[in-house]
């Protein structure tokens, strides 16, 4: 018979030998860049939702940034090759739809980055009302700057862009055409 | 209940994939490649959605059919979508208004959907209509900038709009599916979404300089549509060539 102290106990020290883990797992999670956008990492982009250790076998949770993304399954094997670099080969993978994935949940460092690469980050969203509300990127009064040489003249010329998580611009100033990671 | 749910998810999913596979067909043919590459991301948006919709209802079917087996070996009779979106693309503006017409029903049912007592279909509809508000932005640009732009597109679109008319009765009809479905707090009450869809739509067309068609008659109001399996003569075209591959090389896969 267990005692519910030996279980606190056992629980206890599997929490101490998951905490490393875990980290270690985050770590090498953070070396998995976005495979359409290599600029950043999987981690960055905000789609790990979570990750877990028990009885020897790892579990990442995972939400997709856009229904159809074609990079989803390449972004699993990559999760997957990564983690086995580092020692890690029981690796489950599970897909988390809710809350849905959102552009406010890029780190800063991530924005930073993607600027750095030419790709004009999202603006913050905040706390929705509905999700039938306009989208985002049309609300008045967002001005999205140009990437390269930093002109607020710049114009809208399709929401749809390179990838789907992408809508295309054109500064005005520097007559550059680039890329505006749409708020979602 | 387990029939109707699985009845209302190929619908959902019927409506996704056909759509996407007509947008796909604009592949390398549009206008300027802006819209080309937009048409085929509203497309992608469309096929991520309904592969989970369609996998769900593979689930709770449960007769071991995967989104693949429902997308690729069903017949057309046996297809759930509404008649509107697998009609052919005729012009950019016959295309644009179908998406137009569309978009704005589809986004209306997703986010009631998003409320839904059923936890998956609640969770699939709200990522959904984070994608689909993009959608219904863009189409109601493009009939904006064509009604209100020269002649010639003024008056493409509005004959588009006026051909596609009949059609949008289906988007908000409902029979004994969609009725088990809102008595059980799963789904929307579809004729609730008419008059939200009149206004949105009729908006849009007033700043397009368009006239919002008047007629009464729609397609599929007394032997069911395109949702209870009566097609047009245009899907089966669509599906043998959608579907050629499997059942060229059945089971092929890379």
């Amino acid at each position: 018979m267990v005692t519910q102290e030996q279980r606190a106990i056992e629980a206890a020290a599997n929490a101490a030998a998951a905490a490393p883990t875990v980290d270690v797992a985050w770590e090498a999670l953070a070396g998995v860049p976005d495979p359409e956008v290599p600029a950043i990492s999987i981690v960055e982009l905000g789609i790990v939702r979570d990750v877990s250790y028990a009885n020897g076998r790892l579990l990442v949770t995972v939400t997709p940034t856009y229904s159809g993304c074609p990079a989803t399954e390449l972004i699993a094997a990559l999760i997957r090759e990564r983690l086995a670099a580092v020692g890690f080969n029981d690796v489950d993978l599970a897909t988390k739809l809710s809350p849905p994935w959102t552009t406010d949940w890029i780190a800063p460092e991530g924005k930073r980055k993607l600027a750095a690469f030419g790709i004009a980050p999202p603006h913050v969203i905040g706390p929705r009302v509905d999700v039938a509300g306009i989208s985002p990127l049309r609300r008045v009064g967002v001005v999205v700057p140009c990437p390269r040489c930093g002109s607020q003249q710049t114009t809208l010329l399709s929401q749809f862009g390179s990838t789907a998580c992408k809508a295309q611009y054109r500064c005005d100033a520097c007559r550059e055409p680039f890329d505006y990671f749409k708020p979602h | 209940m387990n029939g109707s749910l699985f009845e209302y998810l190929l619908r959902l999913g019927d409506n996704d994939v056909v759509l996407a596979q007509r947008l796909g067909e604009w592949v390398g043919h549009g206008p300027v490649i802006e819209e080309d590459i937009a048409l085929t991301n509203v497309g992608l948006d469309l096929l991520g959605q309904g592969r989970m919709w369609l996998t769900y209802a593979g689930e709770v079917e449960g007769e071991g059919r995967s989104e693949d087996d429902l997308a690729f070996l069903r017949d057309a009779p046996a297809f759930r979508n509404v008649q509107l979106v697998e009609l052919p693309n005729g012009d950019f503006a016959a295309t644009m208004a179908r998406q137009f017409y569309f978009d704005r029903a589809h986004l209306l049912l997703l986010t009631g959907l998003a409320r839904s007592a059923d936890p998956r279909a609640a969770e699939i509809a709200a990522k959904a209509a984070r994608e689909v508000a993009y959608h219904a932005e863009r189409s109601a640009d493009w009939v904006i900038r064509l009604g209100d732009g020269t002649e010639e597109s003024h008056s493409r679109m509005q004959r588009a709009l006026d051909r596609l008319w009949p059609y949008t009765g289906e988007l908000f009809a409902a029979d004994a599916v969609d009725l088990a479905l809102a008595e059980a707090g799963v789904a929307p009450d579809p004729r609730g979404l008419r008059d939200p869809w009149l206004a949105s739509v009729g908006a849009v067309l007033a700043e397009a300089t368009l006239e919002t068609p008047r007629g009464e008659w729609m397609q599929g109001a007394r032997r069911g549509g395109g949702r209870q399996g009566v097609h047009t003569e245009h899907l089966g075209h669509m599906l043998a060539e959608m579907q050629f591959l499997q059942r060229a090389y059945p089971g092929a896969q890379w």
